[in-house]
């Protein structure tokens, strides 16, 4: 019996059997952890001590009654971006190496509350700022399907947990595709829910309007079980929406009849890989071939996504990442002199390349004389998008799309092109820019082996669709994890400055 | 021939609104406190916080907003404005720019024919920032947070006003609106309302605006009016010797009477204003502007035509009564318990005021209750004590509330009406003073007063004079 190999609902339900205990089943994940980190290098942090305590807390919980959903002591890996009480969370930038929150974000308050049991914090872009989790300063995360390349990201480190087995669900977070395309890369599945699903409190803001909290799991149904658990009213989050249907899991029927599936021409043109391209045709196929009905169609306005999104999220972010100063909390260099300087040398010290880009970004779009000419024209953009997703909602259920344009780039072939990096967004950055509901689901792997997956995407407050249409796809097929190769063998990747908690 | 000049005034005028709590979390607004125990992680900007509005603030707002005749935004919205400054704990100000709360109002200043319309150009919601203390021993600043997110209404009047003494009329009256409301305190000393003063010249005639500069830190009405005065002296004087003003943000010292430049325009900082993404629209509908409406005090005006046609009070006093809620609601309340509504305002009109003015005070810094002053009314009125009794007990009543009554009794300041007591004292003091007596029975009449007089001190007080002068002239008659 490998304990890392099941899916969290397996997990919980043998955990709830007396069939295995927690505090097992936390030591079979710090294990593997241990095993796995130095060639994948998924976590920031590793509480090892405090998980270990946890578990044998909620083994007593679940024992007296106290704890009894399908997760209750099931592990999980939080994005390091969703504060965790008193546990270090950095956002994988030096500015926050020594912050810990005094209070937990809502989303992993709803884990806590239904059992879930915290191993650690995962590694992802420096604030979520980046597609393929190398802006970390903690060190780029690995694929763990082939070492040399990247997860993608921004909750690379989530994804890579998943499919490296060391977690079997993460959170993550997702402004213009970070869920949804590492799943992709990682061969997992991710769903980013409908804005205002999930509370944003105390997630670390990027891009506040587009910024939602989601699940990565191996497989739908735990995806669907864990999004169920985090998802809620919030009053302390203002954009928080009171929905009327939380049963997410409801919808894990294996029936797409009738289902109409609209395929955006655009999404499938010149960019597009052709492996990529053929996997994604053959997946929609097979929805079909269970009854569905798919039609070709054209979204408008997908060149103009990339540029909107951009001004929007940097300028969002230019403001959400002023209060890192070094005044109250965080990293604050060692020798200034004055207030100012403080400020200047704390910031240039404290964030990297990647953050500095955007920030200059968005103070430049916001700044008087081109406000209008950047930012209000991004944000009509960004309500014709909506109006052009409302407008093909009429006539489909869901759209079928990739979610990525190639499979997962080599190790620094991004970085250096931070154009051609943004432009691998172009099919994920609409969804939040309409605040829709989108999941990626595996459909395949490269002639390299690397993982293929498909994005559906939903009208707002359609995730059960998504969810049923991923449900379906998923039949007949089961996890299967990459071979991770030379795990033991290979030295331990630079490490810069990583921190680990507890016995380690 | 000297050039004419006119002056032109517009003012920002911030109001700390009188909530219980902050306006985006549930941390307590009260003054005072030691540092950093009002604060939460809302109000200090720690990562992941979020703000959630205060419905409190925008029913303030509305109310102070349809009181200054403003149209209230029906679809309004926060915005952010982003400067670096640690008493700012997320290096942005959540206020309005775009669509603020209220806009295109105003109030009437001066009374009769001296009556004047300052526009209201706009007014919107933010919140307030921490407090730097500086420690010069150690060099060092250290923040308190405590006021950071209390919530204030910023109100920017259109340049109408010509004089200080428009200035402080206008200020005068948003506070009477705003105390009227209970919306603040409005205390200028303790900075929960502040001016700034946006001021130019210009030859007398033209209209044209010249070059404004803008004054800071004037926390009083006197402070306010030496500062127009000196900032105009200024600017004429620059304009006099050829030379232009500059368009510029200066602080005014109190003590030296004199600005200081603190930024000019080259150096203002853009704030890159864009929406609030944590928080949605606000939407507010007729019912909500109907309740609101509904529930707004009785004004001035209301007050005084109710004062004169219901208690049969002067238009002069009614108009003083009124021109202060806290004067008010002490007249009505004391009125209504002793039902001699003049008496009441006489109190208030003449020892009152006499006595606010001497001590420096305001009205709302009145520290005895209704109920003891229309317990002295009742007091002087049945001729339990007389006037100059009720006078002397008046003043302590002035100084620390007491029960009038309860004094009296204490002290033994009843007045004497034991006819055989009195009397005794009067064939006493007649006996005393026959050069008196005499002076009055051959005619001089001044005499009298010295024999009541007399009387008064060897009765320490007690006796109605009244009573005294037409026993004495009775009994040298």
């Amino acid at each position: 019996m490998d304990i890392c190999k099941m899916t969290a609902l397996e997990l919980g339900r043998r955990i709830r059997q007396r069939n295995l205990s927690v505090p097992e089943v936390v030591n079979a994940y710090l294990a593997r952890i241990e095993a796995i980190e130095p060639a994948v290098n998924s976590f920031v942090t590793v509480d090892t001590e405090r998980a270990l305590e946890r578990a044998r807390k909620v083994q007593k919980g679940i024992d007296d009654g106290t704890y009894k959903s399908p997760l209750a002591g099931v592990p999980v890996a939080i994005k390091d971006n969703l504060c965790t009480t008193g546990m270090l969370t950095t956002c994988s930038s030096k500015i926050l190496g020594n912050f810990r929150p005094a209070f937990s974000a809502e989303a992993v308050r709803n884990l806590e509350k239904a059992g879930a049991v915290i191993l650690g914090k995962t590694n992802m872009d420096e604030f979520a700022m980046g597609s393929t989790t190398e802006t970390s300063y903690y060190g780029a995360t690995k694929n763990p399907w082939n070492l040399e390349h990247v997860p993608g990201g921004s909750s690379g480190g989530s994804c890579a947990a998943v499919a490296a087995e060391e977690c079997p669900f993460a959170l993550g977070s997702d402004t213009g595709g970070s869920i949804r395309q590492p799943s992709s890369f990682c061969g997992v599945v991710g769903i980013k829910p409908t804005y205002g699903t999930v509370s944003r409190y105390g997630l670390i803001a990027y891009g506040s309007s587009l910024d939602q909290v989601g699940p990565v799991a191996k497989n739908v149904s735990d995806c669907a079980a864990a999004l169920e658990a985090i998802a809620s009213h919030d009053e302390k989050d203002s954009t928080s929406i009171r929905r009327e249907d939380y049963r997410f899991t409801e919808a894990l029927v294996d029936d797409v009849k009738d289902m109409r599936i609209g395929i955006p021409k655009d999404y499938f043109g010149d960019g597009l890989d052709g492996e990529v391209k053929a996997h994604i045709l053959n997946a929609v196929k097979a929805l079909e071939e269970k009854g569905a009905s798919v039609e070709e169609f054209d979204l408008e306005l997908v060149q103009h996504a990339i540029p909107a999104y951009y001004v929007i999220a940097s300028a969002e972010a230019s403001s959400n990442l002023a209060r890192f100063d070094g005044v109250k909390y965080g990293y604050r260099t060692e020798d200034y002199d004055g207030l100012h300087r403080m400020y200047k040398k704390t910031r240039s010290e404290g964030f990297g390349p990647e953050v500095k880009r955007r920030i200059m970004l968005g103070s430049f779009v916001l700044s008087s004389g081109y406000y209008d000419a950047y930012y209000l024209k991004a944000l009509r953009t960004k309500a014709l998008i909506k109006r052009a997703f409302d407008r093909a909602f009429e006539r489909y259920d869901i759209i079928a799309a990739p979610a990525a344009p190639t499979t997962a780039p080599k190790l620094g072939e991004s970085l250096s092109d931070p154009i051609r990096m943004y432009l691998g967004d172009i099919y994920t950055v609409s969804v939040n820019l309409a605040g829709l509901p989108g999941i990626t689901v595996p459909v395949g792997q490269d002639k390299k082996g690397l993982p293929i997956g498909m994005q559906l995407i939903g009208d707002c407050f359609a995730e059960k669709k998504i969810i049923r249409a991923a449900y379906a796809f998923e039949q007949g097929k089961s996890w299967e994890a990459p071979e991770i190769s030379g795990v033991l063998t290979q030295g331990v990747p630079g490490r810069d400055g990583i921190s680990r908690e507890g016995g380690r | 021939m000297a050039k004419q000049y006119e002056t032109v005034i517009g003012l920002e005028v911030h109001v700390e609104l009188a909530t219980k709590t902050k306006i985006f979390c549930g941390c307590s607004t009260r003054f005072g406190g030691a540092p950093n125990t009002h604060t939460c992680p809302v109000c200090t900007g720690m990562p992941g916080s979020l703000p959630v509005l205060n419905k409190q603030v925008v029913e303030y707002a509305m109310a102070i907003g349809l009181a200054a005749n403003c149209e209230i935004t029906r679809i309004c919205k926060f915005d952010r404005k982003n400067y670096f400054y640690p008493d700012n704990p997320q290096n942005y100000q959540i206020s309005q720019l775009y669509l603020p709360i209220a806009r295109n109002g105003y109030v009437e200043i001066g009374t009769g024919k001296t009556k004047k319309r300052v526009r209201i150009h706009e007014m919107h919601m933010e919140e307030d920032a921490g407090k730097l203390v500086h420690d010069e021993w150690d060099d060092t600043s250290i923040v308190d947070f405590n006021r950071s997110g209390v919530p204030l209404v910023e109100i920017v009047s259109e340049p109408d006003m010509r004089s200080a003494e428009e200035v402080l009329a206008y200020l005068e009256k948003l506070r009477m609106i705003i105390q009227y409301l209970g919306a603040s305190d409005c205390k200028l000393q303790e900075g929960s309302m502040r001016a700034d003063i946006n001021l130019s010249v210009r030859e007398a005639g033209s209209d044209k605006l010249g070059t404004r500069t803008e004054m800071k830190n004037l926390n009083s009405f006197k402070a306010i009016a030496r500062a127009i005065e000196g900032e105009r002296q200024r600017q004429i004087e620059i304009l006099e010797s050829g030379k232009e003003v500059i368009q510029e943000t200066r602080r005014w010292d109190d003590n030296k009477e004199y600005s200081y430049a603190m930024r000019s325009k080259e150096d203002a900082q853009d704030y890159r204003y864009f929406p609030e993404p944590d928080l949605v629209p606000v939407v507010i509908d007729d019912a909500w502007i109907e309740k609101i409406k509904a529930e707004q005090p009785e004004f001035q005006d209301a007050k005084i035509s109710r004062y004169r046609e219901e208690f049969g009070l002067p238009e002069y006093d009614a108009q003083i009564i009124t021109s202060s809620i806290h004067l008010a609601k002490l007249f009505e309340r004391a009125a209504a318990l002793c039902s001699k509504p003049k008496k009441v305002s006489n109190w208030l009109m003449v020892e009152t005021l006499r006595l606010l003015k001497e001590h420096g005070m305001e009205p709302e810094e009145i520290r005895f209750s209704p109920e003891n002053l229309a317990k002295l009314v009742e007091l002087a009125e049945t001729g339990t004590i007389n006037s100059s009794v009720a006078k002397g007990v008046f003043e302590k009543m002035f100084a620390a509330d007491m029960d009038p009554e309860a004094y009296v009794k204490e002290h033994g300041l009843k007045t004497v009406n034991d006819e055989g007591e009195l009397n005794a004292v009067l064939e006493k003091v007649i006996a005393d003073n026959p050069q008196a007596a005499a002076d009055y029975r051959g005619g001089k009449e001044k005499a009298l007063g010295a024999l009541v007089g007399q009387t008064m001190k060897a009765m320490k007080g007690k006796a109605d004079p009244g009573r005294v002068n037409q026993r004495l002239r009775e009994m040298l008659s």
